[in-house]
């Protein structure tokens, strides 16, 4: 039964006053700007697009300092913005092929067309702590080397054309969205791949982690990695014909994994895949783990009872957004739920005093 | 459709150039061209957001990847010319500059605009495309074979 209760109207208001001035911090620091943490912390602002399933750098800079750098309070921020806009459509699927890449590893083929390509990362570095870093400086250059265009095709085509790979079947051109519609299981792959692009890194991390380590293991290699801007295309109502409405970064994880064959099927590779927005590459990587551990069913594996392979338990506790809300609630007055245990269990205990006096 | 043969392929080319710019480049190139045309609003600029879809394995089925802000307006021209934007972030001027210049590309002021708006953003775009390819390609491994230690 709920109650309503009146109260902490100036407490509230005090608290949020409170927690407006902690968040500005001492006064003798310059203020940071939202341009600040959108241009130098731009490994959150991604995260935060990702996750709040919204690309835009500068509101996710605003969300971020709007939280004091709590990610998961700056992706709610986010997401309930979201919701706010009116939908103008959908784009046609990224051209991930046609990739301006920043970066482009692939640890199955040395040689591949268009090289490997390290880009900005944090890979060979020592993880030593840089306390040039703490002092002002100048702003570091980096080399540049003249470049042709060079086309850098999908690594996947090449194990494609010698049909060495498993197929992708193709799906409805407008695929479900669980952003529109509850999420109902068994889910459809494209549903399965919404949830993990949006899901917590943390967890869709541990979930990866988790076949690696033998729970549903897959024996993942990653055929690329790429990192880089493509073009969004959209078709325009008005015109009737498809223009691009702006470019988003995207990083894309493309495994190849165990082979695999049946009566029908020559033994062959399958595939993961993990698709993200901004440069987010310990989430792309672990997200095309997850998929392919969620697809032992369509790839007639056995189910071992692995926890990445249980869609429900995977796709139900991976947003962070719903995990939290639920969590966090349980924080807020139960003042009339307790006190309702609360005069049970007193009166259990009665009882029992009862019942032993009486024994006695 | 190929390019050559899409007789939209002009226009496309444009209002891509617009999505993508920079709200305050575009707006800083616009007042220096000092065109202004009349206009008025068939649809005032709206901010909203786009689905951006991709595919499974990148060649298969779609599925959606996250949104995206978008904001979008139509004009009219006194001459009668419509132009539309749909351009990406929430800048509602931006949007606005951008339909006027769709439409004023419709007008005998195109090579006029094409030459005061366009083509220094378009080279603003190749710079910026250009400049970071470079540092990638700066960051390009070349492997070499070390020499075996025994003969």
């Amino acid at each position: 039964m709920y109650v309503a209760v009146k109260g902490g109207e100036k407490a509230i208001d005090n608290a949020h006053a409170w927690l407006a001035e902690e968040r500005r911090g001492g006064t003798s620091v310059t203020e940071l700007s939202v341009a600040q943490i959108r241009e130098q912390l731009a490994l959150a602002v991604n995260r935060v697009m990702a996750e709040g399933s919204l690309f835009d750098p500068d509101l996710a800079a605003l969300a971020i300092k709007q939280s004091r750098g709590d990610l998961i309070e700056a992706i709610f921020l986010i997401r309930a913005y979201r919701t706010t806009l009116p939908r103008f459509g959908g784009s046609e699927p990224v051209d991930t092929e046609k990739m301006a890449c920043d970066r482009r590893v692939s640890a199955t083929f040395k040689d591949a067309p268009g090289g490997q390509v390290l880009g900005p990362t944090f890979d060979y570095t020592h993880r030593l702590l840089d306390f040039k870093l703490a002092a002002d400086g100048e702003a570091p250059q980096a080399p540049m080397t003249d470049a042709p265009p060079a086309e850098t095709p999908h690594i996947m085509s090449f194990l494609d054309r010698e049909n060495l790979i498993q197929n992708e079947p193709a799906g409805p051109e407008v695929p479900d969205d669980l952003t529109r519609a509850p999420l109902e299981l068994p889910a459809s792959r494209a549903l399965r791949l919404q949830a993990l692009t949006r899901g917590d890194e943390g967890f869709i991390l541990g979930m990866a982690y988790s076949t690696q380590r033998g729970y549903a293991r897959n024996h993942a290699f990653v055929a690329e990695l790429r990192i880089g801007a493509v073009p969004v295309e959209m078709d325009i109502p008005e015109l009737g014909f498809a223009v691009d409405i702006g470019e988003v970064t995207l990083t894309e994880c493309e495994t190849v994994n165990q082979f695999q064959g049946s009566k029908t099927e020559p033994p062959q590779f399958t595939r993961g895949y993990g698709l993200v927005f901004g440069m987010t590459e310990r989430k792309a990587i672990s997200m095309a783990l997850v998929d392919r551990a969620l697809r032992w069913k369509e790839l007639g594996e056995d189910n071992v009872g692995a926890p990445a392979q249980d869609e429900e338990f995977v796709l139900y506790h991976a947003d962070n957004i719903q995990a939290t809300g639920f969590l966090e609630h349980i924080k807020l007055p139960h003042y009339v739920d307790f006190q309702s245990e609360l005069e049970l269990i007193r009166k259990l205990r009665r009882e029992a005093q009862a019942m032993q006096e009486a024994a006695e | 459709m190929t390019r050559e043969n899409d007789p939209n392929a002009a226009r496309k080319t444009w209002m891509s150039l617009l999505a993508k710019s920079d709200a305050g480049v575009l707006s800083q190139i616009w007042d220096k061209a000092d065109i202004a045309p009349d206009f008025r609003f068939l649809r005032a600029p709206e901010i909203g957001g786009v689905m951006v879809r991709g595919r499974a394995g990148a060649v298969g089925a779609a599925f959606n990847l996250g949104e995206m802000t978008v904001t979008r307006c139509s004009v009219t021209l006194s001459g009668g010319a419509v132009g539309h934007a749909y351009v990406q972030g929430r800048d509602k001027k931006k949007a606005e500059v951008a339909a006027q210049i769709d439409a004023l590309m419709q007008t005998d002021l195109a090579a006029q605009v094409e030459a005061a708006v366009l083509a220094p953003l378009r080279k603003i775009a190749e710079t910026a495309k250009r400049t970071r390819a470079a540092k990638a390609a700066a960051t390009k491994v070349d492997f070499f074979t070390m020499v075996r230690g025994e003969d």
